[in-house]
C-alpha cells in the first residue's frame, strides 16, 4: 500500500530482524540516558554489542545467568532506568519466565525482555534454541506486551517504540537473514496491526518472518483469482482486535501464519478474538505441537509447512470449500 | 553382559592416539557441518578419549546395559567431542559423523536423548547436568543400587549458572558421592576470558565451601584424568569435583586460548592469526597429524 511505503517484492532487502534492534538499541541510548543494556554473555550474537561499546558505563554483563538478567534490570528499572535484557528466546524468557512474571510483569516494571535467535531460523543448533513457545508463554502474561518484527526495520521502530513505553515489553528476534519489506517511512506503532495489502477473499494475519510469506503468498493467489488480504500483526499483544474485525467482517476466512507454536501464539489470539466476536473458518499456520530440529531455515520451513505454496493450498482450501 | 573398558586397559599412548582422532574428527564434523563450536570439544578430547576407553563402564553394543556408568554432558553445545568419542567407540559408523547438525540427522546440533541411542541427556541450555546427576544419584541410593557412577561434564562459563549451585548444595547435602564432576576449566566462554565475563576464581574455594572434594588436574594430560577419576571413585564422604584444566581448542596452534573459536567451525570465518578460510581445517588437519606422529615416535 502506497501510505505505508512498503517495498514491492523485487525490491526487498535481507537481513537478521537482530540487527534492527542492534541499531535501534544505539539510537534509543542516544537520546535517553536511562536505556541501559545487560547481556548474559551473548552481547554479539544478540546485538547488543553495538550499544555496549558505544555506552560502556551503561552496559551490564551478568555473565551466563538469565534468571539474574531480569531481576537485575527489574531492581535497575525500579531506578528508573530503562533496562533492555538480551539472550536467547529459548533461555530468556525459556528460563525465567516466573522470574519475569513476578518482578517485572507483576510488579509492572518497564523491564524490557529481548528473545534473540527464535524459531525456526536459528537453524543447525536444533530443538534446544528454537524456542517455538516464546510467544504463547508471554502472551498470557498480564501486563506484558508481545511484539514480533516483520522485519528488522521494523525490529529498529519497534525498540525505538519500546524504549518510549512505561510497560514491560517482549520482544521475538530471528538469528538468519530474512527478508525486509518495510522502509524508514512505514509506519510503526505498538498495538496497530497494518493492512500490508487488501484483498476481498480472504485475510491472512501474520507476523515474524511469516509476513514476507504471506505478502508472496497473495501477490500470487491473486493471479489464481483470490484476492487475498495480508495483515501484519507485529503486535500480539495487546491484539488490534478492530484492524483484524474490519477486515474479517468482509472476507469472513481468515489464515494465520507464524514461526511458532500453533497454540497460544498469533493464531491463538486471533481464534479467540474471532470464536467470541466473530466466528468464521480459520486456518492455522505453525508449528503443531511438536519440537524444532538441525537444519537450514529453508529445509525447516520446508518441513514444517511454513511456504507460500502451503498458504496457497489452505487459501483455495478456504475459498472452494463455500 | 556389557563390556568394562577397565578391564582390558589401553596404554597411554593409545589413548593419546585416539584423542588424536577424536580431534581430527572435530574439525572435519564441523567443516562439514559449516556452523558448531571448536574450542570447547577440542580442548575436551582427552578427557572424552579417557572416559570412553578407560574410565567409563558402558558398552557401545548395548548403551542401555543396566549396570553402565551415566555420562551427562551438560555443557551440550560441546557435544561435538563427544559424538566423535562415541563413533570412535563403536556407537555407530564414523561415516555418520559428515552428518552433525544436518537435517534428519540423528546428531543434532545439541545432543538429543531420543535421537541417538548411548546419549543419556539432552542439553544445551546450560546449567542443568548436575541437577539431573542429583536426580540419577538419588534414584540409584533408594534403589540401593552401587557402583555405578555419574560423570557429569560442564563448563566453566556454564558454572555462571545458580542452577549449578542449587544442585552443588543439594550434592552434598545427601552425600551423593557416586556422582564425579568434571569441570572443563578452559578460562574461556563466549563474550571473552571467564574471568572477565563472570570471576569464578577462587573456584576450588568455592566448590570446597559447598561441601565437595576438588581434585585439581591438568585435563589434556590423559592419565591425570584417569588417576584423579580412580580416586574420586574412592571418595565416599563427599561429592567430587574435577577441576579439569584444559587448553581450548587444543592441538590447533591458531586456535588455542582464543576465545573466538569458542562457537565457530572452521572454514568460516577470519579470526586475526588463523590461516585463511579455504586453508583452516588443511592446516588444522595437517598439525593434527604431525602430534600423532609425535606421539606415536615417543612411546616407540
Ligand atoms: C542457559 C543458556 N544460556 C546461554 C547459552 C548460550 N551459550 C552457549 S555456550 C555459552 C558459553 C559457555 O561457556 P563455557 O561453559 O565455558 O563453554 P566453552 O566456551 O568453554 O566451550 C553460552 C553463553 C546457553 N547455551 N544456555
Ligand atoms: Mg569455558
Amino acid at each position: 500500500m502506497k501510505d505505508l511505503h512498503l517495498l514491492d517484492i523485487e525490491n526487498w532487502g535481507s537481513e537478521p530482524t537482530r540487527k534492527g534492534f542492534g541499531r535501534g538499541l544505539v539510537k534509543a541510548g542516544e537520546v535517553n540516558k536511562q536505556v541501559v543494556a545487560l547481556c548474559a554473555d551473548l552481547t554479539g550474537s544478540v546485538q547488543i554489542a553495538p550499544f555496549a561499546e558505544k555506552f560502556p558505563e551503561r552496559y551490564v554483563e551478568v555473565g551466563i545467568a538469565e534468571q539474574n538478567l531480569v531481576t537485575v534490570a527489574s531492581g535497575m528499572a525500579k531506578m528508573g532506568k530503562i533496562p533492555f535484557t538480551a539472550s536467547y528466546a529459548a533461555f530468556s524468557p525459556g528460563r525465567n519466565w516466573e522470574q519475569i512474571k513476578t518482578t517485572a510483569a507483576l510488579n509492572n516494571q518497564p523491564v524490557k525482555i529481548i528473545g534473540a535467535h527464535a524459531g525456526l531460523y536459528t537453524g543447525p543448533d536444533g530443538a534446544t534454541h528454537q524456542m517455538l513457545e516464546d510467544v504463547a508463554l508471554m502472551r498470557v502474561m498480564p501486563n506484558m506486551v508481545v511484539i514480533v518484527p516483520g522485519d528488522s526495520v521494523e525490529a529498529e521502530k519497534a525498540t525505538i517504540a519500546m524504549a518510549n513505553d512505561p510497560r514491560p515489553n517482549y520482544l521475538r528476534l530471528a538469528r538468519d537473514k530474512s527478508p525486509v519489506m518495510t522502509t524508514d517511512k512505514t509506519p510503526f506503532e505498538i498495538g496497530k496491526a497494518y493492512v500490508f495489502s487488501p484483498g476481498q477473499d480472504l485475510t491472512i494475519i501474520a507476523n515474524g518472518t511469516m509476513t514476507s510469506v504471506a505478502m508472496e503468498a497473495a501477490e500470487k493467489l491473486f493471479k489464481d483469482g483470490i484476492d487475498a488480504e495480508v495483515i501484519h500483526c507485529p503486535t500480539v499483544k495487546p491484539l488490534d482486535g478492530a484492524t483484524i474485525l474490519t477486515s474479517v467482517k468482509k472476507t469472513k476466512k481468515v489464515i494465520t501464519i507464524e514461526e511458532a507454536q500453533i497454540s497460544g501464539g498469533l493464531g491463538g489470539a486471533v481464534s479467540e478474538l474471532l470464536g467470541e466476536n466473530l466466528p468464521v473458518p480459520i486456518k492455522r499456520m505453525g508449528i503443531k505441537d511438536e519440537y524444532g530440529q538441525s537444519g537450514t531455515p529453508e529445509e525447516l520451513l520446508n518441513h514444517y509447512g511454513l511456504t507460500v505454496k502451503n498458504v496457497m493450498v489452505n487459501a483455495h482450501t478456504l475459498c472452494e470449500s463455500k | 553382559m556389557g563390556k568394562n573398558y577397565t578391564a582390558s586397559k589401553l596404554s597411554i599412548d593409545k589413548l593419546e592416539l585416539i584423542a588424536n582422532d577424536i580431534r581430527q574428527d572435530i574439525i572435519k564434523s564441523l567443516e562439514e557441518a559449516g556452523s558448531g563450536h571448536s574450542a570447547g570439544p577440542l580442548g575436551l578430547a582427552d578427557i572424552f578419549s579417557a572416559l570412553y576407553f578407560d574410565i567409563l563402564k558402558h558398552d557401545p553394543e548395548n548403551p542401555n546395559w543396566e549396570e553402565r556408568d551415566i555420562l551427562l554432558l551438560s555443557n551440550g553445545h560441546c557435544v561435538p567431542v563427544q559424538y566423535a568419542a562415541m563413533a570412535n567407540a563403536g556407537y555407530f559408523p564414523k561415516d555418520e559423523l559428515k552428518t552433525l547438525r544436518k537435517f534428519k540427522s540423528r546428531l543434532q546440533g545439541h545432543p538429543e536423548r531420543e535421537k541417538l541411542p548411548g546419549l543419556e541427556n539432552t542439553s544445551g541450555p546450560l546449567g542443568c547436568g548436575l541437577s539431573q546427576a542429583a536426580g540419577i544419584s538419588l534414584s540409584m541410593k533408594m534403589d540401593k543400587v552401587s557402583h555405578r557412577w555419574i560423570y557429569t561434564v560442564m563448563g566453566d562459563g556454564e558454572l555462571n549458572e545458580g542452577n549449578i549451585w542449587e544442585a552443588a548444595m543439594l550434592c552434598s547435602k545427601y552425600n551423593l558421592h557416586n556422582i564425579i564432576g568434571i569441570v572443563d576449566r578452559n578460562n574461556i566462554q563466549i563474550d571473552g576470558t571467564t574471568e572477565h565475563v563472570m570471576p569464578l576464581e577462587d573456584l576450588k574455594a568455592k566448590w570446597e565451601s559447598f561441601g565437595w572434594h576438588v581434585i585439581d588436574i591438568d585435563g589434556n594430560d590423559i592419565e591425570a584424568v584417569i588417576d584423579a577419576c580412580s580416586m574420586a571413585r574412592a571418595i565416599v564422604e563427599k561429592p567430587i569435583v574435577i577441576i579439569a584444566h584444559t587448553v581450548p581448542g587444543k592441538g590447533v596452534d591458531y586456535m588455542e586460548y582464543d576465545y573466538h573459536w569458542h562457537g565457530m567451525p572452521v572454514g568460516l570465518s577470519d579470526v586475526a592469526g588463523a590461516p585463511p578460510k579455504n586453508e583452516q581445517a588443511k592446516v588444522a588437519l595437517k598439525e593434527l597429524r604431525t602430534l600423532r606422529g609425535k606421539i606415536r615416535n615417543e612411546h616407540e
